[in-house]
């Protein structure tokens, strides 16, 4: 008996010990994460830290090893099980629509009525950033991806113009080949071939297609020959990349278009920022088109920062943030840098490049139109599950583990299902 | 001192009572000390192993939930194994582990005797060799990944080397090539590994008695019957120790596909290990990810189990 009593007075004592929380944060301090580490990031977040200390609020950043997110999702998913909330966090699509539904979510819609973000954030954007009626996110910029980044050098070497149509691209890569340039420069991660595949279905499909096939997971639309002939474009352009592309980084694809190395690369526009931070101009150096076939469409995704139900004392703080960074401001200062465009359509395009100018007014045009798309690669689509459960079936098909159209689209039907 | 005891029957009861206290208390003392540790192994190890039993019957998302669905997860995860063509992710996964736990401890464990064996003939400069074959295993799954990533790229490493030296024919793509992609995570694995297992086997040799080899020599036995008929049997234990590693290294070794092929194309250089943190942590399936762990816990413990059986049966005798 008194051996058992010492036993669960030890236990409870290492449970007690256990529980003791964390500290309280200081209320005069925005506490952030996110993966934003490269420099020209990190400059443009600079900005976003001036304006806050302004108002007197400091800044800090949650520290988050490793690139790329996934490390920073894991650390958040800890903090908010362990219920010590961030004041906010980088979050993408619908992951914030995931911690919306556990309820850890903070309610930021009287700032949004004050600061009228319903009438300048696109609709789409808004499907992500309010749950419930409530503003639980503050968008900071968007990207598209269907743009084709060509190095004019090699352009002009093999008498290229701008590819209208899927097979003047095929023309124009096999010029590229002739000329003896590697034609397409592609990083063989899941997400590049599948943000790759997002264009040539928007393309091949149009944009009914997509929205029917990618933003509502149609299966009708999923099994249909379009998408076997998406499938089939797939492995036409697969045959111009180089045979060493396989696990390569964006970045490094980006650089063989840069250097001259390769002719073009199909990649989302933040492969912009690589080519600005190499010195490089629109037009001059490089060009900018949307992946042919794909014009007055915009396949989106955007960074948003997440803002989290911090305790009342805390959300001085975080309002501060949300409307620093929803400024006309930072979102022109940050997208100029970034390569992205803003997430509000009445910012000012004065200060961005010709590519920058072009993504503005084709988001306003699609936003306005209605063909203003999630992608499905970037987690704008459909939840991570499913998008991830697409990337498998695209990388796999490039990679050659699937090896017909036929086969693919039953596995993307079967994963997506599976997914679900 | 017994004599004391008897002759004196009145002080006893109260004197062992006092030291019995005492004796009691330093009986306790090492369990007080043992039991915070105690507490937290039971609670995050073996808690966690039931917690996430439990989380594989639900219908666990992005966050866990509680609410038992049965066992869709395993269903999903042996669906793909046994109707997959192309192979599913843990088809692949599962596959890639036979091959890489075989090769890998095989090759290890072979190599490794070897190098002992070879380091045993009382060569001069063992003390210089005997580290540089050890010190691999200094080095993190990360660093070794990396550096081997550089040097099987078929643009940067090997084989750009050699078309410089002008042998341009020579051709080696493994790690680009998703049939291969497994066995260069061998490659690098065992050349981490295997000069720590020549270690151990070294430390066992070293201990095999001399007198029973001068014996073998006197009747006759060349080196080669001498080393089959009587160090190898000798050398069991080691044998069985050296697995029971490499098994483990095996059926961790996550950091290692993830730093040296970041998955390999299409995902077919991934182990379990991988597609348990991938479902996990990043594609939000907490479920299925937990039912893949509990799977990976099934398939070592079928292998520690039985080794802790065959000791225990070893040290009753």
């Amino acid at each position: 008996m008194n051996r058992f009593l010492t036993t669960t007075a030890m236990i409870a004592l290492a449970l007690a010990g256990a529980s003791v929380s964390a500290q309280a944060a200081d209320v005069k301090e925005v506490q952030m994460l996110h993966w934003w580490t490269s420099g020209g990031e990190a400059a443009a977040l600079n900005v976003l830290k001036e304006d806050l200390s302004k108002e007197g609020f400091a800044w800090k950043d949650v520290p988050v090893a490793g690139g790329g997110g996934d490390a920073a999702m894991t650390a958040l998913k800890a903090m908010v099980a362990a219920g010590t909330y961030p004041t906010a966090s980088q979050m993408l699509g619908y992951t914030v629509l995931d911690y919306a539904q556990a309820g850890v979510m903070g309610d930021l819609t009287e700032t949004a009525k004050k600061e009228g973000w319903d009438k300048s954030v696109p609709a789409a954007l808004q499907k992500f950033s309010v749950y419930d009626g409530k503003w639980v996110a503050a968008p900071v910029n968007v990207h598209s991806v269907n743009w084709l980044w060509i190095n004019k050098a090699v352009m002009d070497k093999i008498g290229g113009t701008q590819p209208k149509t899927f097979e003047e691209l095929i023309a124009l890569l096999d010029k590229a080949k002739a000329a003896g340039v590697i034609p397409l420069a592609l990083g063989g991660q899941n997400w590049q071939e599948a943000t790759m595949f997002d264009s040539i279905v928007l393309s091949t499909g149009g944009p009914e297609f997509y929205k029917k096939a990618f933003n509502d997971l149609d299966d009708e639309s999923l099994k249909s020959d379009t998408m076997k002939k998406s499938f089939d474009n797939l492995a036409t352009i697969i045959k111009y990349v180089d045979p060493n592309f396989s696990g390569r980084d964006w970045n490094l694809a980006t650089a063989m278009v840069i250097k001259g190395d390769a002719l073009l690369q199909v990649m989302g526009d933040w492969a912009k920022g690589e080519f600005v931070a190499a010195k490089k101009t629109p037009d001059t150096d490089f060009l900018c088109y949307r992946f042919p076939g794909t014009d007055g469409s915009v396949v989106y995704n955007s960074d948003m920062f997440g803002m989290f139900n911090v305790p009342d004392d805390r959300k001085a703080a975080q309002v501060a943030l949300a409307t620093a960074t929803l400024s006309k401001s930072f979102q022109s200062a940050f997208n100029v840098v970034k390569g992205s465009v803003p997430a509000r359509t009445d910012v000012p395009d004065t200060d961005f490049d010709a590519c920058g100018k072009k993504g503005i007014a084709d988001l306003k045009a699609a936003n306005e139109g209605g063909t203003l798309f999630g992608s499905l690669a970037q987690g704008y689509g459909a939840p991570p599950a499913i998008a991830n459960a697409y990337k498998d079936v695209v990388s796999k098909f490039v990679h050659g583990q699937i090896k017909t159209s036929d086969e693919a689209v039953k596995q993307l039907v079967q994963a997506i299902d599976d997914a679900r | 001192m017994s004599t004391v005891a008897t002759t004196d029957p009145v002080l006893t009861p109260r004197q062992s009572t006092g030291v019995s206290l005492r004796g009691r208390l330093q009986d306790a003392l090492p369990k007080i000390v043992l039991a915070p540790s105690f507490v937290i192994t039971i609670i995050f190890v073996y808690g966690f192993i039931v917690w996430t039993a439990y989380l594989s019957f639900t219908n666990s998302k992005t966050f866990p939930s509680y609410a038992l669905t049965g066992a869709r997860a395993y269903q999903r995860l042996w669906r793909w194994t046994f109707e997959s063509d192309p192979p599913s992710s843990w088809y692949t996964s599962i596959t890639n582990m036979a091959i890489f736990g075989f090769l890998y401890i095989g090759i290890c464990l072979a190599l490794g005797l070897f190098l002992a064996i070879l380091l045993d003939q009382k060569i001069r400069g063992e003390s210089v060799l005997r580290p540089i074959f050890l010190y691999p295993m200094a080095l993190s799954f990360i660093v070794t990944g990396v550096a081997w990533k550089w040097f099987l790229d078929p643009g940067l490493g090997l084989e750009q080397t050699l078309h410089h030296f002008g042998w341009t024919s020579f051709h080696f793509d493994w790690i680009k090539n998703k049939d291969f992609v497994i066995y260069t995570v061998v490659i690098a694995g065992v050349w981490q590994a295997s000069g720590f297992v020549m270690a151990m086997f070294l430390a066992g040799l070293r201990g095999i008695d001399g007198e029973i080899m001068k014996a073998a020599q006197i009747d006759g036995a060349s080196p080669f019957q001498l080393y089959r008929r009587i160090v190898i049997p000798l050398l069991r234990p080691i044998f069985l120790s050296a697995f029971i590693v490499l098994a483990h290294m095996a059926i961790k070794s996550y950091d290692l596909v993830v730093a040296l092929t970041s998955g390999g194309p299409g995902g077919s250089a991934w182990l379990p290990s991988n597609f348990m943190y991938e479902y996990t942590f990043k594609r939000n399936e907490m479920a299925v990810g937990s039912a893949s762990a509990i799977i990976m816990l099934m398939t070592i413990s079928a292998i520690i189990v039985p080794y802790l059986y065959s000791e225990l049966k070893e040290k009753a005798r």
